[in-house]
């Protein structure tokens, strides 16, 4: 039990620092899924995922893999963005989620080519797909910082968010909050995922920030537990991932994540907030 | 009397096609208003004006109230049901004003919120998520939300639309009993039966105003058969409107 649950993190520190790593991340990216899920956001954290790729490569492109650089570039870029795709979803007649996808996908080749101009294939990987494993000091500060901000952040715009995603009209008339909550949630998305660009990668960032939260969906009709648990979730998937990469010798970044997904697949068939044993199999009716 | 909302020729509407047409006049404090007209008169559009959120073609709209001291109830269909939220954390969004973005909830605040639950005959409701509501029990905690926002200026979009009788009984009851507290209601409605026996006062609207006045005189079928005949259709190629042009 020992040697299969504990030691491959008592034996090695990379392990304890992924796995500190994971749980700072779980704590920012989770709760953020599960707004961006109840704004019926989900695909554009995807979106922006892309879209945060060839600033990141730009800081690359600059200074290598330099935190700093790429910390800077991928916000920005994310902004960039996300700015432009509300920009433009307001001005002309394209819908936002149109404007987000022609802006990610241009955003995913540029990134793809700064990074091939420069770099090799395996740091291509790398950007794509994080490492989890290599994580130094600095970037655990980062990802620690980045929770605690997202955290303080969700307590103070917490009323207008909710408020903004049960009943917009509402929040207008009676309070100006709307906007700016939604621009600091929009920062947080941003921020979140270049947390996790730097231990999953640009592509497997949205995963540990999706999943759970989807999963957390089908276990919770209030919205305080399902936060509560999509941070669960999200921190159990890092763990599994990391020891299933760990004794199987798999990539862990696409091993946490589909941990994540199996977790989601459980809820998805057993949940008992509208998954699909409710569904097939209800049990007898009530007397009132 | 004071008045509690004045309009000075105001035309609102949308991409410069007025729905509401040169509307002059005032809501006495205290009043309680019916909106009446046929669909696409302008009524809905003349509520959000009064909220403020369409701003005026032309004319003004006057209240001196601020944002808090207006309570608006628009159409049903802008809450996003699906969310997980209980009917007491929906209702207690009313205490906005008092409570904003971080003010506390304590134990007053709570007991105002469960009296406002009782009032409109939800006990035991308070855990339940707003998905599993019927449409009359979800327009009484609506109501209840309403209650706690203690407005000066309460604007009812639709109100009763499609509610069984014993729900618009109780729900017209709050109405009288606001009446009562000297608020100014304002509700859009379209059964005139109700409108002669509750509301004293009514503003019949095709675009532009018919007739505004006590309730038996505005709804005279001469009034209701010009409201019909002036509902024309949008006009794409409508010229620009020369009224009051100087």
């Amino acid at each position: 039990m020992y040697d299969i649950f504990i030691a491959p993190f008592a034996e090695f520190e990379f392990m304890r620092r992924a796995l500190v790593g994971m749980l700072a991340l779980s704590f920012g990216a989770a709760p953020i899924g599960v707004f961006l899920m109840l704004r019926r956001m989900s695909l554009t954290g995807d979106a922006m995922a892309h879209a945060i790729l060839p600033g990141a490569a730009l800081g690359f492109l600059v200074a290598g893999f330099d935190l700093f650089a790429m910390t800077v570039g991928g916000v920005i870029a994310g902004f960039a963005v996300a700015i432009s795709a509300g920009v433009v979803a307001r001005v002309t007649q394209l819908k936002e989620d149109a404007s987000l996808a022609a802006f990610y996908l241009v955003s995913l080749a540029l990134g793809v080519l700064i990074v091939s101009m420069r770099g090799s294939n395996i740091d291509l990987l790398h950007v794509l797909f994080g490492s989890v494993l290599a994580l130094d000091n600095a970037t655990l500060v980062l990802l620690a910082s980045f929770a605690t901000v997202t955290l303080l952040v969700l307590a103070l715009t917490w009323r207008p968010l909710v408020l903004e995603c049960v009943d917009p009209g509402f929040l207008r008339s009676v309070s100006k909050t709307g906007g700016p909550a939604h621009i600091a949630f929009l920062a947080l998305v941003v921020l979140n995922l270049v947390g996790g660009f730097h231990a999953l990668g640009t592509l497997l960032a949205v995963g540990i920030m999706m999943l759970p939260a989807i999963a957390a969906r089908f276990w919770a009709t209030d919205l305080t537990r399902m936060i509560v648990l999509s941070v669960l979730f999200a921190f159990v998937s890092g763990y599994a991932g990391l020891l299933v990469s760990y004794h199987l010798a798999a990539p862990s970044g696409p091993a946490i994540i589909l941990a994540a997904g199996s977790i989601y697949g459980v809820s998805l068939a057993f949940g008992h907030v509208g998954g699909l044993r409710r569904r097939f199999v209800p049990g007898r009716h009530l007397e009132a | 009397m004071n008045a509690a909302v004045r309009f000075k020729d105001l035309t609102l509407g949308y991409d410069r096609h007025p729905a509401v047409h040169h509307l002059n006049g005032a809501v006495a404090d205290g009043a309680l208003l019916a909106l009446v007209g046929p669909n696409g008169a302008g009524k809905s559009t003349l509520l959000k004006g009064i909220v403020g959120l369409l701003p005026p073609l032309a004319g003004s709209i006057e209240h001196g109230l601020s944002r808090g001291e207006v309570a608006y109830l628009p159409q049903i269909a802008e809450i996003d049901r699906s969310f997980p939220i209980s009917v007491y954390d929906l209702v207690a969004m009313g205490l906005w004003r008092r409570a904003g973005v971080a003010g506390r909830i304590g134990k007053n605040e709570r007991a105002q919120i469960e009296k406002a639950i009782a009032t409109v005959g939800l006990e035991g409701f308070e855990d339940r998520p707003i998905g599993t509501l019927s449409g009359g029990q979800m327009q009484r905690a609506l109501f209840a939300r309403l209650l706690l926002q203690d407005a000066k200026l309460i604007l009812l979009d639709e109100p009763f639309a499609s509610l069984d009788a014993g729900t618009i009984a109780d729900l017209l009851e709050i109405i009288r009993r606001w009446h009562a507290e000297d608020r100014t209601v304002i509700a859009v409605l379209h059964d005139y039966e109700m409108v002669r026996e509750r509301f004293p006062e009514a503003l019949l609207l095709a675009r532009s105003p018919v007739a505004w006045g006590p309730t038996p005189e505005v709804l005279k079928p001469e009034n209701l058969l010009k409201a019909r005949h002036m509902s024309e259709a949008f006009d794409n190629r409508a010229p620009v409107c020369e009224v009051h042009a100087a």
